[in-house]
């Protein structure tokens, strides 16, 4: 592998990201999945990086995987996003930061349609205002929340209690880095790095100490796939999907997986657990699985936030393993509290999948 | 700097009512040799501008051509030898200004006197396509993956072919219709010679490594010309080698250096996955932006391709919109020798008439 050559095409793709003054839109689904992420992103932010985030209560779906699941057509789709660039319009916003890969790569899709083809935009305008009376303006940067968190990660390193070292080696963490499809492999040039090797992750994890592992089945899809998934028949598909990347990962013991799509980190964590009670296989050291991370709470254990702030304890692969690796301290009996001390219940003792 | 080749230096400017029609010829690969000697040199001055310290172009860096696998060595020999001495030949120069005024060509070379001419002739070639424009194939980040170019410089320099840590290759992966044929790159057109050229390699790799297994996945075998088919044959019938329809999706290293490439076959209706030691990836002809620059000094058109554009593809195909430019090889598209010496050839009696009649066309 010669790191040059990378570096060549990292130099290729560039993209503008907005400084400050965001109008943050949340996923729909991301909130189900890994509950503190957003949260983290919007302390970060705010509290660390003194930026001004502004999120709209009147923020809908974008109906992102409906459109990529057939259901919902292109027209209609284009008709939601307007109203949320009109939303960021009456806001006084002009940056548009999504936290969703799909939303991102929808926008995106939709801001190119209309720049090569103008009357799509003033029939969609025309939709809008017939609809909701609404007008906007098109968003002068279009970002997604991990371009955010990629522009500012010198600042996060700089703030940062913790280093991607193994404290018992001294050694880089190792860390598997998966970007969602929709992030830049529709428009490369929209994505930090490009499609093919992205480097919007990569740059976060070198910032921060680690190393990234690059292994066979690296553009593999994830496992979810939309249709792979969402059609209940197809799900083994799905399944096999995550097999196929963890067994091309495996060798080169990865510490961790990081990811920044909703889908991505669902699926390489919940399958995990789903091929260990299938198959008895385990993909870690001594029975424990890959622990799978967003770019969120990657920097919120940088900067030293407590674990169960950051929602790890839902992760259905126990993240324990990474926190000793690196020394983060936690506090197990607090694991399944609430803030206020109240108990969320504890899952079932996985068969074959270390449990902490 | 000026090549032994030449042993004369007339003055560059000159006193044209005294002196000989001078030819300007740009481009020292084969078909600017070609075309420097087949022009009477008694009858005019012709000088030849190469940007190169020595001429030759692409045919320098080749082996064995295709299809007999001659040395290309012997062709190069034979297109220089055929230039007479007095033929001016100018290397390592670049052509900073160019410009017609009055039927004279001016060119300014990096300081240097201006040189005036009343015919030029483009013969500026192609260039390799950058292969680390296809992203996918990991050319210049995987370790084992190198070009048809790289393949012939090895073959060139009488080297084993090994991997990147040493080791005699067992399995090779030939990719065709790299950046040809492919509207992803922007490149439709198809670059003629690589399919031969990869039959031809893949025969040149079993020769040195008998054991090795070979792989080439292609579009199609566009074995066009004499003898091109039957070197195909002599592929698979003697050397065993192994043709398979499907374009390569993308290539990931795996711990050890191997390459996983992703592929179909085509005919069987399958997709393929596969452990190669090496790709080996058949690089196209691109339009050089060398030849763009001074087609803009002279206002000459270019095809959709990016290729220089004569006045007429069929009857017309060596003069241009511009009366006393002429062009010649693969300025035009991609071209094979043969074709580019009779090419260059039909260019010089195409001139020869311009300077005597003052018709170009
Ligand atoms: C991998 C490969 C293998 C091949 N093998 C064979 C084979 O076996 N048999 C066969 O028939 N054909 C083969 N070909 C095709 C062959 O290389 C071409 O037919 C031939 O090179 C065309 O000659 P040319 O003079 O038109 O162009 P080129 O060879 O490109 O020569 C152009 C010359 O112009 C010079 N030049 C460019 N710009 C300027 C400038 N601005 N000022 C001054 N000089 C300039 C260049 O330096 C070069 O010397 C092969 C091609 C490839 C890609
Ligand atoms: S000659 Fe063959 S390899 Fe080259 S572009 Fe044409 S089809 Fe592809």
């Amino acid at each position: 592998m010669k790191i040059e050559g990378k570096r060549r095409i990292w130099k290729d793709y560039q993209k503008e990201i907005a400084e400050d003054r965001y109008f943050y839109v949340r996923s729909c689904v991301r909130q189900n999945f890994f509950p503190g992420s957003e949260r983290t992103f919007l302390r970060i932010m705010k509290d660390e990086l003194n930026k001004d985030v502004f999120e709209n209560a009147a923020h809908t779906t974008c109906s992102g995987i409906g459109y990529h699941s057939d259901i919902v057509p292109f027209e209609t789709v284009m008709t939601m996003v307007a109203r949320q660039f009109a939303l960021m319009t009456e806001s006084g916003y002009e940056n548009f930061t999504t936290s969703c890969i799909t939303s991102f790569g929808l926008y995106t899709e939709i801001l190119e349609t209309w720049q090569h083809f103008p009357d799509v935009e003033l029939r969609v305008r025309e939709h809008l205002k017939k609809a909701t009376g609404r007008e906007f303006i098109v968003p002068k940067n279009l970002s997604h929340a991990s371009d955010v968190i990629f522009k500012f990660r010198k600042e996060i390193a700089n703030k940062a209690k913790f280093k991607l070292i193994n404290k018992h080696t001294g050694k880089p963490i190792q860390v598997v880095e998966h970007i969602g499809c929709h992030y830049s492999r529709m428009f490369p040039s929209k994505g930090v790095g490009g499609a093919e090797y992205p480097y919007v992750l990569v740059g976060m994890i070198e910032d921060w100490g680690g190393e990234v592992i690059d292994y066979p089945e690296r553009r593999h899809c994830c496992g979810f796939g939309f249709r792979q998934y969402l059609v209940q028949a197809n799900r083994g598909y799905s399944l096999s999907c995550s097999k196929k990347k963890f067994d091309s990962m495996a060798p080169y013991k990865p510490d961790c997986i990081l990811t920044n799509c909703p889908g991505c980190p669902m699926f390489l964590d919940r399958w995990q657990y789903a091929l260990s009670e299938m198959e008895g296989i385990t993909y870690g050291e001594n029975g424990q699985g890959i622990p799978v991370l967003t770019y969120e709470e990657l920097a919120g254990m940088m900067l030293g936030y407590n674990p169960w702030d950051l929602g790890l304890q839902v992760h259905q692969v126990p993240v324990e393993p990474l926190l000793d690796k690196i020394g983060i301290p936690y506090n197990p009996e607090q694991k399944f509290l609430t803030l206020d001390g109240m108990s969320i219940g504890k899952p079932e003792t996985p068969t074959f999948l270390k449990f902490y | 700097m000026e090549c032994q080749l030449g042993n004369q230096k007339p003055p560059l400017f000159l006193n044209f009512t005294e002196m000989k029609k001078r030819i300007i010829i740009i481009g020292g690969g084969i078909a600017g040799m070609t075309v420097a000697g087949a022009l009477p040199s008694n009858e005019f001055d012709i000088i030849l501008i190469e940007k190169e310290i020595l001429p030759g172009g692409h045919v320098a860096k080749w082996d064995r051509l295709f299809p007999s696998r001659r040395p290309a060595k012997e062709v190069l020999d034979f297109v220089q030898k055929s230039m007479a001495k007095n033929v001016v030949i100018k290397t390592g120069s670049t052509i900073t200004t160019i410009h017609r005024d009055q039927n004279l060509f001016t060119l300014h070379l990096n300081g240097e006197e201006p040189i005036v001419g009343d015919a030029v002739v483009l013969a500026t070639g192609f260039d390799l396509f950058d292969a680390r424009k296809k992203e996918e194939y990991g050319y210049g980040i995987y370790n084992n993956v190198i070009t048809s170019e790289e393949l012939e410089q090895i073959f060139h320099e009488g080297k084993k072919l090994t991997t990147s840590e040493g080791k005699t290759p067992q399995r090779i992966g030939i990719i065709h219709c790299v950046g040809s044929r492919d509207e992803k790159v922007g490149n439709l057109y198809c670059s003629k010679v690589c399919c031969v050229t990869g039959v031809k390699q893949a025969i040149e790799i079993k020769e040195m490594l008998p054991e090795c297994e070979i792989f080439s996945f292609y579009m199609d075998l566009r074995m066009y010309d004499r003898n091109f088919e039957e070197l195909y044959y002599e592929a698979q019938q003697k050397w065993g080698i192994n043709f398979i329809r499907g374009r390569l999706s993308e290539c990931a290293e795996n711990p050890g250096h191997s390459l996983i490439i992703k592929t179909e076959d085509t005919l069987t209706g399958h997709p393929l996955k596969m452990t190669v030691d090496m790709i080996i990836l058949l690089v196209g002809f691109v339009p050089s932006p060398e030849t763009k620059r001074i087609a803009r000094m002279l206002d000459l058109q270019t095809g959709q391709d990016g290729f220089l554009l004569s006045s007429d593809e069929h009857y017309n195909d060596n003069s241009t919109s511009v009366p006393g430019v002429f062009l010649t090889g693969a300025v035009k598209g991609p071209a094979c020798i043969v074709n580019t010496i009779a090419d260059a050839r039909a260019t010089a009696l195409q001139i020869e008439r311009f300077l005597i009649t003052g018709i170009s066309e």
